[in-house]
């Protein structure tokens, strides 16, 4: 395998990071009003993630830097090309990032409010645009010969990729609530369990769809296995949670999420970004990638720092592995 | 209508307003960690009380301002791959590393490490909490180190080679782009600048309470350290501001020039370094000024008889190597934010280094006027942070990486003018809310003063702080 593949698969790997952690952080954002029925509620739900959504966050950054410094060329047209798409995510990922913050800096109810809404809708938007974006990736759009992408916004959300976009809303949106169900004790945890059973069910069906219409139109054996192995997980995690097993149910929910990206990249392999319009437009590994020089420097830099990272991300699940409940949240504070 | 939707103007337009933006939290976010981190172990190694209010107090100014820093940052990294995919295309190979350097060593340290330190303070023991925020405080200033060393690539391209078919600069010595003299020089010169504005922030924020002999024991020490802090970061950034401009001088010539609108060659005396003057708006005639005589040669090559040259003599340069073309930079704005920097910066220090005659020994002054001084002085050195990166980006102008790439040829060729100009107007829209939100909520933090702690424990006689809870 040469550097540039595997520097595909790290970047897959990034993004299986990011979709796999900020995507249950996702899902308890968009739960906040199906899950709470007060203010402490809320805050319970918040506070499942406050320590961690930052890190988790940063998966993305991370992912984006590798991109650009790994494949160029895919990270210019990706990023040039989805403008608009990723300006919401954006905007989404701003307004999310500072309500944690700024929710509990003062006590009114409509201040307050005003921050949920955020963290639902930032929460909502980037799960639904990223599953959009990777469907039209795997789907290949419309290049031209400098790689440019030549389509509009409203190409992107074409049915199968609304397809995408939905299926990681569900998938991010349950992820979480098996997560509350998991970080949470009481009246929420039981709550969240009996959300997750149903939200669950269109969950598999949605991702089954998405899946079998990926597979039969652009997937290979490596997508097939993969891809089978998120459905079985997906199925286990539904049934765990049915059987009130919470930490297999999210256990399985992240392999899930991992290998249904995997599944992805499998498919688009060993293209980075079809060109739909002329295969001889198509980005690929081959062009879009990095000098062997700077993927070198950046093997070895991965080599030695991600092992840190996830020891002492690690460690950060394991510092806040407890279960919190109502009693946790002082009324004092705000 | 067409000049409105110039994409390229637009998307210029969105990069200084989102970077100048960005820059306003990054400086308090690099300066308060290690603040906050100080006032940390001086509790932990003496456990008294005040310095664990201190902690908590710049603690939620930090917080505050930090999470600005976040998320505007993430627009910084999407920024060139959505305005500038030729930018991205033609550096991606050298200026990505650092970028993925940056991430992989710097934002994950930061981000994890702050969870742990908001969240972890009933969860984890003494020692090991008060080294989350110091970890903290090494990933802001490490991520600061990279990006100017990305940054400093695009003045002074470095350690690359250029390949023509491929049609981009390729690395051929990550210790070159580590080591650009550019990047030794501005790294420790923005990194003191930072201390400085978060030097501004503690010293409005302990005058703020002195003048009304509020917390005055834990302010006074606050204010202390904000004055004393203010006068060595100044000193630094003024000795790290005279590296960078000798090495500007060697590597753009031209930036240098036109922060003193030289236009021709001048050497000794004639090299002189114009304080102020008045001119036409476009800096290219003088109708008054107030000179220096040797300053700009001083400044320029550290030699009292050294030849400065000049913007017309450097065109003329430029035109033999590159072709015809204008290759200067806007002059008025490079001749007055390079002023502005140096003004403001120094307008702050006068402040400190009066404040600290005034409260030498136990001395607190009575005149309200005194504090206000203080209080409002905040801005100074925080918009001379600001116009100091105006210079330095719009000095490289016309050029994105200096001699390599135009600007104009970096622009995303198929993002239109209107593409931009909604993300434009979107960003300042929001960025404008959140400015709002944010100054509101410093402002507040700072007015209800350090929080009231819990006895301590009777038999250790140390306080346990109370954790955070969103």
């Amino acid at each position: 395998m040469d550097l540039a593949t595997l520097w595909f698969w790290i970047v897959a790997a990034l993004f299986v990071g990011y979709f796999v952690l900020d995507g249950f952080d996702f899902g308890v954002g968009m739960s906040l009003p199906f899950l709470s029925k007060d203010d402490t509620d809320r805050r319970v739900l918040i506070n499942t993630i406050g320590p961690v959504w930052d890190l988790n966050e940063t998966w993305v950054i991370v992912a984006g830097a590798a991109l650009f410094a790994a494949f160029p060329e895919w990270y210019a047209t990706l990023f040039s090309g989805f403008y608009l798409a990723l300006l919401l995510i954006l905007l989404a990922l701003i307004a999310r990032g500072v309500s944690f913050e700024y929710r509990h800096q003062r006590p009114e109810a409509e201040w307050k409010k005003r921050f949920d809404w955020m963290i639902i809708v930032g929460s909502a938007v980037p799960a639904l645009l990223w599953g959009v974006a990777f469907a039209n990736i795997v789907q290949g759009v419309p290049l031209d010969e400098g790689h440019n992408y030549t389509g509009t916004l409203i190409d992107l959300l074409n049915p199968y990729a609304l397809l995408g976009g939905l299926t990681t809303l569900l998938l991010f949106f349950t992820h979480g609530v098996v997560f509350v169900s998991l970080k949470t004790d009481g009246d929420i945890r039981v709550r969240a369990r009996k959300l997750a059973v149903r939200s669950g069910l269109i969950t598999i069906v949605v991702a089954a769809s998405f899946l079998v219409w990926t597979g039969l139109a652009f997937g290979g054996a490596w997508f097939w296995g993969f891809a089978a192995v998120a459905a079985l997980c997906l199925i286990g995690s539904w049934l765990m949670n049915a059987r009130g097993a919470e930490g297999w149910s999210f256990g399985l929910m992240a392999v899930t999420i991992g290998t249904a990206v995997l599944a992805l990249f499998s498919a688009l392999f060993p293209d980075v970004m079809p060109a739909s319009n002329d295969p001889a437009n198509s980005l690929t590994i081959a062009n879009a990638s990095s000098s062997d020089y700077t993927l070198t420097i950046m093997s070895w830099t991965a080599l030695i720092f991600l092992p840190l990272v996830l020891a002492y991300q690690g460690w950060t699940y394991w510092i806040f592995r407890k279960r919190l409940t109502r009693e946790h949240i002082p009324a004092a504070a705000h | 209508m067409n000049e409105l939707l110039d994409p390229l103007l637009l998307a210029r337009w969105q990069f200084g307003l989102t970077t100048v933006y960005h820059f306003l939290f990054v400086p308090i976010t690099i300066g308060m960690a290690t603040t906050v981190a100080i006032f940390q172990t001086a509790w932990v190694r003496t456990d008294k009380v005040v310095y664990l209010q201190l902690t908590k107090f710049f603690g939620t100014l930090f917080l505050i301002n930090f999470a600005m820093g976040v998320v505007t940052g993430i627009v910084q990294e999407f920024q060139f791959g959505m305005n500038w995919s030729e930018y991205s295309r033609f550096v991606g190979d050298v200026f990505g590393a650092p970028l993925a350097l940056e991430g992989l060593l710097a934002f994950f340290l930061e981000a994890t490490f702050i969870g742990l330190w908001i969240f972890g303070w009933d969860k984890l023991p003494r020692g090991l909490h008060l080294a989350t925020i110091w970890a903290t405080a090494v990933g802001t200033v490490l991520s600061a180190y990279f990006i100017i060393a990305a940054n400093a690539f695009m003045q002074n391209p470095v350690g690359y080679e250029m390949n023509a078919e491929a049609g981009r600069a390729e690395l051929v010595s990550i210790g070159e782009v580590l080591t650009n003299p550019v990047a030794l020089a501005a790294f420790p010169h923005t990194i003191a600048g930072s201390f400085m504005v978060t030097a501004g922030l503690i010293i409005a924020a302990a005058a703020w309470h002195l003048k009304r002999r509020q917390f005055v024991d834990a302010m006074r020490p606050a204010l202390k350290l904000g004055l004393w802090m203010m006068v060595v970061a100044m000193a630094a950034t003024f000795f790290f501001g005279d590296q960078l401009s000798i090495a500007m001088t060697q590597t753009q010539p031209m930036k240098m020039a036109t922060a003193e609108a030289l236009y021709d060659t001048a050497c000794g005396a004639d090299a002189s370094f114009s304080l102020f003057s008045i001119g036409t708006p476009d800096g290219s005639e003088e109708i008054w000024s107030l000179r220096v005589p040797y300053l700009l040669a001083l400044l320029s090559t550290h030699t009292l008889d050294g030849c400065v040259e000049g913007i017309n003599d450097l065109n003329a340069e430029y035109v033999e190597l590159w072709g015809a073309g204008d290759y200067t930079p806007i002059i008025w704005i490079t001749y007055w934010s390079f002023r502005w920097m140096i003004g403001l910066g120094m307008a702050h220090t006068l402040v400190a280094v009066v404040g600290l005659w005034l409260t030498r020994g136990d001395r607190l002054p009575k005149q309200k006027w005194v504090w206000n001084v203080a209080i409002w002085s905040f801005p100074l050195s925080l918009a001379a942070m600001s116009v100091g990166w105006v210079f330095t980006e719009m000095g490289r102008q016309p050029w994105i990486v200096f001699s390599l790439l135009p600007t104009e040829s970096a622009v995303s060729p198929n993002v239109t003018g209107l593409d931009v100009l909604i993300s434009l107007v979107a960003f300042t829209l929001v960025y404008g809310a959140l400015a709002v939100v944010e100054f509101g909520l410093i402002i507040r933090a700072i007015r209800k003063g350090p929080p009231k702690l819990d006895e301590p424990d009777p038999e250790t006689g140390v306080v346990k702080p109370t954790t955070t809870v969103y």
